[in-house]
């Protein structure tokens, strides 16, 4: 049997050891690229990040892999969006200033609260391990979480939350400080995880499982 | 607040775990990536692999150790020893670490903080601080592994490192650590009183409860434990069972 085949775009910083090490431990064959005609002929790609917005789309563009990450949603190729990289897919992010995004998802990027719904301050980052729970009572069922249980905790690290326009895009949100944050979103073949599924366990490498026999 | 997290340390000399007391006297206890592969298992949140004499040697040689443990282990990672600068953060980023901390090269450099934060983000940028009691409620800060006095107030570095752009801040007490006496609470609770950003309390963790009161009382974010694991005192599982039982927040593992 052929190993489903994995792009990850290579677009500068952050651990894409991990992220590769975690879809070869799903079975995946892991391609670390930023080559947009190999990005383009692949089946599934994860798009990862850490680090600044801004400089993230600029790095983006100067690649041309912007188009590129248009032309593969326009052929619904799965595409999985970890962190920043979630981050990107929407229309606008008001980190330092207002930065364009992918505008795949609908929705904005704006900063985590540094206060709790009662008005304590809470600190930022938001780092740590946080249960997901459902969005607007919608299940996981057609969702790449849908093995994964109502109150499993995965590990988020993030100072900028997604905010999308339309709760069909929201699939999963975590509490923090009774602020409602953006878990997993996703439309059509694009999926955006907040939190890191390549360090998040079993729970998170469930979630990498289905993306690769998605 | 996040739940509070359970950390395992793997100190390292060589290609060796090792356990010291005060940082000293250091003890072989065995391959590090098995004693972090059983931590994975149990559900350690977090994992920090120091290298404790990199600073020494003025390297860090933990390169092929965290490579190894990235095929199986899919908790984050810090690296600590003998980070130098950010292509020292680089390198250890790149073989699969998430965050690196800095001791001694933070202290005779603090523009490195600034460089690391900047390159890779503040949430990737861990202040290592070795903290020794100099009076009741005044701490300097040690480095090269507990070995070289600075003269720097505790307090004022950490505010310091903060403002240069650190996002988490790894707390060791060189006077508890090894002891299994309990944290440093005074300590903890002063630092985690001075700055924003989450504290990871280390050294002295004799016994479960030992970790309730360093969060209950000095708002720890987390704890770094090694002796109570390396000796099999306790396993995070029990230690996370209490932790609930208690009405403590911390990841729910199944």
């Amino acid at each position: 049997m052929n190993k489903p085949k994995v792009t990850v775009i290579d677009y500068g910083v952050g651990n894409l050891l991990s992220v590769k090490r975690g879809l070869e431990k799903c079975g995946a064959k892991v391609i670390l690229t930023s080559d947009p005609k190999i990005i383009l002929d692949s089946s599934r790609v994860v798009l990862p990040g850490v680090g600044a917005f801004s400089n993230a789309i600029t790095t983006l563009k100067s690649l041309g892999l912007v188009e590129v990450l248009y032309e593969l949603a326009k052929r619904k190729t799965p595409l999985l969006g970890i962190c920043l990289g979630m981050q990107l897919l929407l229309e606008e992010s008001q980190e330092f200033g207002l930065s364009e995004g992918l505008g795949l998802i609908p929705g904005l990027v704006i900063a985590v609260p540094n206060q709790t719904i009662s008005g304590e301050k809470q600190k930022i980052p938001h780092i740590g391990w946080s249960p997901i729970e459902n969005s607007h009572n919608k299940g996981w069922e057609n969702t790449l979480l849908k093995d994964n249980k109502v109150g499993d905790s995965a590990y988020f690290i993030h100072s900028f939350m997604a905010v999308p326009s339309n709760p069909d895009n929201l699939i999963a949100e975590c509490n923090y400080g009774g602020i409602r944050i953006a878990a997993v979103i996703g439309k059509d073949q694009i999926t955006g995880c907040q939190f890191h599924p390549e360090k998040s366990g079993e729970v998170g490498l469930k979630i990498l499982r289905n993306f690769c026999a998605d | 607040m996040s739940n509070t997290r359970l950390i395992a340390r793997l100190d390292i000399k060589g290609s060796n775990l090792i356990k010291g007391i005060h940082l000293e006297g250091l003890r072989v206890m065995g391959l590090p990536n098995e004693y972090a592969l059983r931590y994975y298992l149990q559900g350690a949140d977090e994992l920090i692999y120091m290298d404790c004499v990199a600073s020494l040697y003025g390297r860090n040689n933990l390169s092929d150790i965290i490579m190894a443990a990235a095929k199986d282990i899919f908790v984050p990672m810090t690296v600590g020893g003998g980070i130098r600068s950010v292509d020292d953060a680089t390198d250890v980023l790149r073989v699969g670490a998430d965050k690196v901390a800095v001791n001694t090269s933070a202290v005779a450099n603090p523009k490195l903080i600034t460089d690391i934060a900047e390159r890779f983000g503040s949430q990737c940028m861990v202040l290592s601080i070795e903290a020794k009691q100099v009076t009741q409620d005044k701490w300097e800060v040690y480095t090269d592994n507990g070995r070289e006095h600075t003269g720097l107030d505790v307090i004022e570095w950490v505010k310091h490192g903060v403002s240069m752009g650190a996002g988490e801040i790894l707390l060791t007490s060189v006077d508890k650590e090894g002891t299994r006496k309990g944290f440093d609470v005074p300590l903890v609770k002063a630092v985690s009183t001075a700055v924003d950003v989450p504290i990871i309390a280390s050294g002295g963790m004799g016994k479960i409860e030992d970790l309730l009161t360093v969060v209950n009382e000095a708002n720890a974010d987390a704890v770094a434990m090694a002796d109570i694991l390396h000796y099999n005192r306790a396993v995070i599982g029990d230690i996370r069972s209490l932790a609930e039982n208690e009405g403590l927040s911390v990841r729910h593992y199944e």
